[in-house]
């Protein structure tokens, strides 16, 4: 320990992407003086620092950026508002009631905060945890590395590489590719169609790339770097594809390393940790915004995440926000994935993170998403929806009677 | 002192005779070249990587083993305990770590429980007299989240966990500080015996040793077949597949758990690593590729059920990484280490699965064999014992020290610093895979989301791949 003092803050928000700077913005409007951004990078902005195309900022400044514009545009106005920014400060411990471990290159420190926000944002599944056959060559990387090495280090991990899978962040790894003059030799996805929305789905063909549905990645190969990768089409016939790196795009989980190593409660379906409407953590000290909350959000959704838990926290502090009285668990049934917040708090307060529950389902559905409470269905809608896409269930749509200790989202499929 | 190797090759321009040339570096290779090297012998190791341990020393499940169950009065067992030993003698000299866990060979069935006592009785027989019973109060008292069908166990207290790379990296080490040189990227392809020299071919240059010590591993059969036209053993390949879970599985267990092994393998473990993790493995498929050591999804899955089974709060914990290694088996269940006087040459094959921990030991063996011979070499004094960086989870890291310029691969939070010291050295880091063992920069959970890229960067140019 080079200092044995903790660090007084009244908030500390850890990690400085765009949540975790709305936030500290929402924070300094809403009068709280000590306002600390912890970011363990060389300098904040997050994900969009190595996202080095559009559309970014619309939400936020009304003006079209690629990433990078619009981390420094978030990083200047935090600055302005008064937040201090501490780069290179990485959390290494939660601590119940708002204390935390830091390490700087300065030395170890502790911090104590009144409250602390948590916006560590997501992050993509590596190869070993999607358990992929083969060897273990260099060069089977995310698209996140891949945009570190483009924007960030000027470096080319590799020239023909295949692109596995068909989100949105697939498209923006064939874009990064274009930028740095890498070719890759195909696009492959697993399910029927892409998973992304028309028009971006039509983008490989447009940018040359093949793209082939309904094919498995099978095996990689390759002892030092990657020689090919061994793919399954429809026909279920192995082929291999000659290559020289894998971009394994997508498959998002939150970075929740330190919510899973503390006292705080970790929801099994989101992988963040499980919050109230308010985005208040299982230790009323602690709340969370962002993608951290879910896999996976726009930069612009982010942020507006992080504006209202800012708000909402500059309010508790200001003794506004009253400690709950009456919770309401919302559980899900197996068709759906995620639920996020996964309790309501009573009594109401203003609109908390957002003014509705956000669910995804497991598979490709459809169907009738209901709610029950107490046995009985007090909302339900159609739906026909695909994984990655977001459901809304707005909360003043759902008739929670008052004595409901929980209420139920299930999916019942059409035919 | 340490020799660059740069200036090893110039000296190999004008022919120098070495005493001993070791080929291979794997961890026995290491240890020999060190013993060597601190008997006063002039010792060239020879390694056809990039860098060190790129064979079977690359993956396995880095326990220190007591050899309470390896065969009785075996050579195999001889050396494990000759290097268990020493390596607790040296380890803190060196600044390698130890995890003291413990091992608990765990009956899963009445089966298993009628076979306990066998294991007693063996572990006794080979010396390891501190191996006792426990029942299973005993056992769910030391290790309450295990599964509740476990019905008893046999707790063998030496079993300890240690870091399967920084121990070879620093037996190198020494040996290159007390005169050793290490040529990497040079593989012994050729080679002639004219009576009393060994002249050997390598892309790098010739090599002239009087000796030569085959620690080649996967491949010690070819390189008989090679230079000495026939070779008394036969490598089959045995593949062992891991899965790594997340640092936060290392809560729920202390204790190494083993199962009651069966005729063909030790089974499969389930233990805390030294780096923090938990992991289970390994599996015993024989396979003939001496290369490849491929994973598949299948196995990899059926190991993740088989430690849930025996650990039920697995089932919430991520995977974090997967490997699998290659024991250079032979087609015999010994160690195959022999010398051929007449040939200048000695044998060191075979070194299945226990080399992590009796290489120390092969070493002083391997050395007997030669001394015995007659050969005498002046001792110099052994007044370097560098220290290896600690990776070890439970003591004191890079980071949680000031000056480390910056953290670079967050999830085992190496700093800037850890990897411009793996990155300079008389053993620099050879590629990248070398660079991850000494310093773990993108084994943590995210592989490399964060940092592959600035890891790339720090390395521009300053690899031999
Ligand atoms: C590869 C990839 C590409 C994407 N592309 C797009 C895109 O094109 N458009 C789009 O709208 N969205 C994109 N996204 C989604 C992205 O998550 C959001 O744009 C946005 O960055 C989420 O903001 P956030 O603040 O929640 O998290 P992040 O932007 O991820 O910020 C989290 C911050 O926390 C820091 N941090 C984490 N742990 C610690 C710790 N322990 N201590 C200190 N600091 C810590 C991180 O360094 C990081 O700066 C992409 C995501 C990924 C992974
Ligand atoms: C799955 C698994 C689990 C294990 N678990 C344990 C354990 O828990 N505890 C334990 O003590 N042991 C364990 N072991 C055993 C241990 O890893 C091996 O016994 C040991 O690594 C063998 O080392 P080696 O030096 O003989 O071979 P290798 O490590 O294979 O070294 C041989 C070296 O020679 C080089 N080489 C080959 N041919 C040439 C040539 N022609 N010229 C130059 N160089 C050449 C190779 O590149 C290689 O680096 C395990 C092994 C496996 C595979």
């Amino acid at each position: 320990m080079s200092d044995s003092r903790p660090i007084e803050v009244d908030v500390a928000i850890v990690g400085g992407g765009p949540a975790g700077l709305a936030a500290a913005m929402a924070l300094r409007a809403g009068g709280v003086a000590r306002v600390t951004v912890l970011e363990r990078e060389e300098a904040a902005g997050g994900i969009p620092r190595h996202c080095g195309h559009p559309p970014f900022g619309l939400r936020e400044f009304r003006r079209l950026m690629t990433g990078p514009a619009y981390a420094r545009h978030l990083v200047a106005a935090a600055l302005a508002a008064g937040v201090d920014i501490r780069p290179r400060h990485s959390v290494v411990r939660l601590h119940p009631g708002g204390q935390l471990d830091l390490a700087s290159p300065d030395g170890t420190r502790q911090m104590a905060a009144r409250r602390v926000i948590l916006a560590t944002g997501v992050r993509e599944t590596p190869r070993s945890a999607r358990l992929i056959d083969g060897d273990r060559p260099l060069g089977v990387i995310n698209t996140g590395a891949l945009q570190a090495y483009t924007y960030l280090e000027q470096l080319r991990p590799f020239a023909r590489p295949v692109i596995v899978g068909t989100e949105l962040v697939a498209f923006s790894a064939l874009l990064t590719c274009r930028k740095a003059g890498i070719r890759p030799v195909a696009m492959i996805e697993a399910g029927t169609r892409a998973t992304a929305r028309w028009p971006t789905s039509l983008a490989p063909r447009l940018l040359g790339v093949p793209l082939h549905l309904r094919t498995q990645l099978v095996e990689i190969r390759g002892r030092k770097n990657v020689e090919g990768v061994v793919a399954a089409g429809p026909d279920g016939t192995p082929r291999e594809i000659a290559c020289d790196g894998v971009i394994l795009t997508g498959q998002f989980q939150p970075a929740a390393e330190l919510v899973r190593a503390s006292h705080l409660r970790l929801d099994a379906g989101s992988g963040g940790p499980a919050i109230d409407q308010f985005g208040r953590c299982s230790d009323p000290a602690f709340f969370a915004a962002g993608n951290l909350l879910r896999p996976v959000e726009t930069a612009g959704w982010s942020w507006r995440e992080g504006r209202r838990v800012g708000e909402t926290v500059a309010q508790d502090l200001a003794g506004a926000l009253p400690a709950s009285t009456r919770e309401v668990v919302i559980e899900r049934d197996a068709h759906i994935k995620l639920v996020v917040p996964q309790r309501l708090a009573w009594p109401q307060f203003g609109a908390g993170i957002g003014d509705h529950v956000q669910l995804r389902v497991a598979r490709a559905i459809a169907g009738t998403l209901s709610a029950r409470a107490n046995g009985q269905v007090i909302w339900q809608r159609p739906i026909d929806t695909l994984p990655e896409r977001r459901i809304l269930v707005p909360l003043d749509a759902l008739p929670i009677p008052a004595d409901a200790r929980s209420i139920l989202f299930q999916i019942d499929p059409r035919g | 002192m340490a020799r660059p190797e740069a200036e090893v090759t110039a000296q190999a321009a004008t022919v120098r005779i070495w005493d001993v040339a070791v080929v291979g570096g794997g961890v026995v290779g290491c240890a020999v070249a060190r013993r060597f090297a601190l008997e006063g012998a002039a010792v060239v190791l020879l390694e056809r990587a990039p860098d060190i341990l790129a064979g079977a020393s690359k993956g396995n499940s880095a326990l220190l083993h007591t050899g309470f169950d390896a065969p009785p009065d075996s050579v195999e067992l001889a050396c494990m305990q000759a290097g268990y030993h020493e390596y607790l003698e040296i380890r803190e000299r060196l600044g390698l770590p130890l995890m003291e866990t413990g091992a608990a060979v765990v009956a899963w069935n009445e089966d298993d429980l009628v076979r306990l006592d066998a294991i007693l009785a063996q572990a006794h027989r080979n010396g390891v007299t501190d191996v006792r019973r426990i029942d299973r109060a005993e056992l769910m008292q030391r290790e309450p989240n295990l599964a509740a069908h476990a019905k008893g166990a046999v707790l063998v207290p030496g079993e300890h966990v240690i870091d399967p790379w920084s121990a070879p990296l620093a037996y190198l080490t020494q040996a290159l500080a007390h005169g050793a040189a290490v040529w990497r990227n040079a593989p012994v392809t050729g080679g002639d015996f004219d009576g009393v020299t060994w002249h050997l071919a390598t892309p790098r240059g010739p090599v002239s040793a009087r000796q030569v010590i085959n620690c080649a591993g996967l491949q010690g059969d070819v390189l008989e077949h090679e230079l000495l036209g026939s070779s008394d053993f036969e490598i089959r390949p045995r593949k062992g597949q891991f899965v790594v879970f997340d640092k936060a599985a290392a809560k729920l267990l202390t204790t190494i758990i083993l199962p009651v092994p069966t005729e063909r393998t030790k089974g499969v473990v389930l233990c805390r690593t030294i780096f923090g993790n938990l992991l289970v493995g390994p599996t015993a498929e024989e396979q003939p590729d001496r290369e490849r050591a491929a994973t598949d999804s299948a196995t990899l899955a059926q190991l993740r059920d088989q430690a849930i089974r025996m650990l039920p709060g697995l089932a919430d914990i991520p995977v974090t990484a997967i490997y699998a290694g290659l024991r250079p088996a032979s087609e015999r269940k010994e160690y195959r280490i022999a010398a051929k006087p007449g040939r200048h040459w000695i044998t060191v094959g075979g070194i299945r699965s226990t080399g992590l921990t009796g290489a120390l030991g092969i070493a002083r063996h391997v050395w007997s064999l030669y001394a015995e011979q007659g050969y005498r070499h002046t001792p110099p004094e052994v007044g370097h014992w560098p220290r290896m960086p600690n990776l070890a989870e439970h003591e004191m890291r890079d980071w949680q020290q000031p000056g480390y310029g910056e953290i670079v691969c967050h999830c085992e939070m190496v700093t800037r610093r850890e990897i411009e010291a793996a990155l300079t050295g008389p053993l620099a880091a050879g590629d990248r895979h070398g660079l991850k063992r000494r310093t773990r920069a993108g084994m943590g959970r995210c592989q490399g989301f964060y940092c592959t890229a600035r890891v790339a960067a720090l390395c521009e140019g300053r690899l031999h791949e």
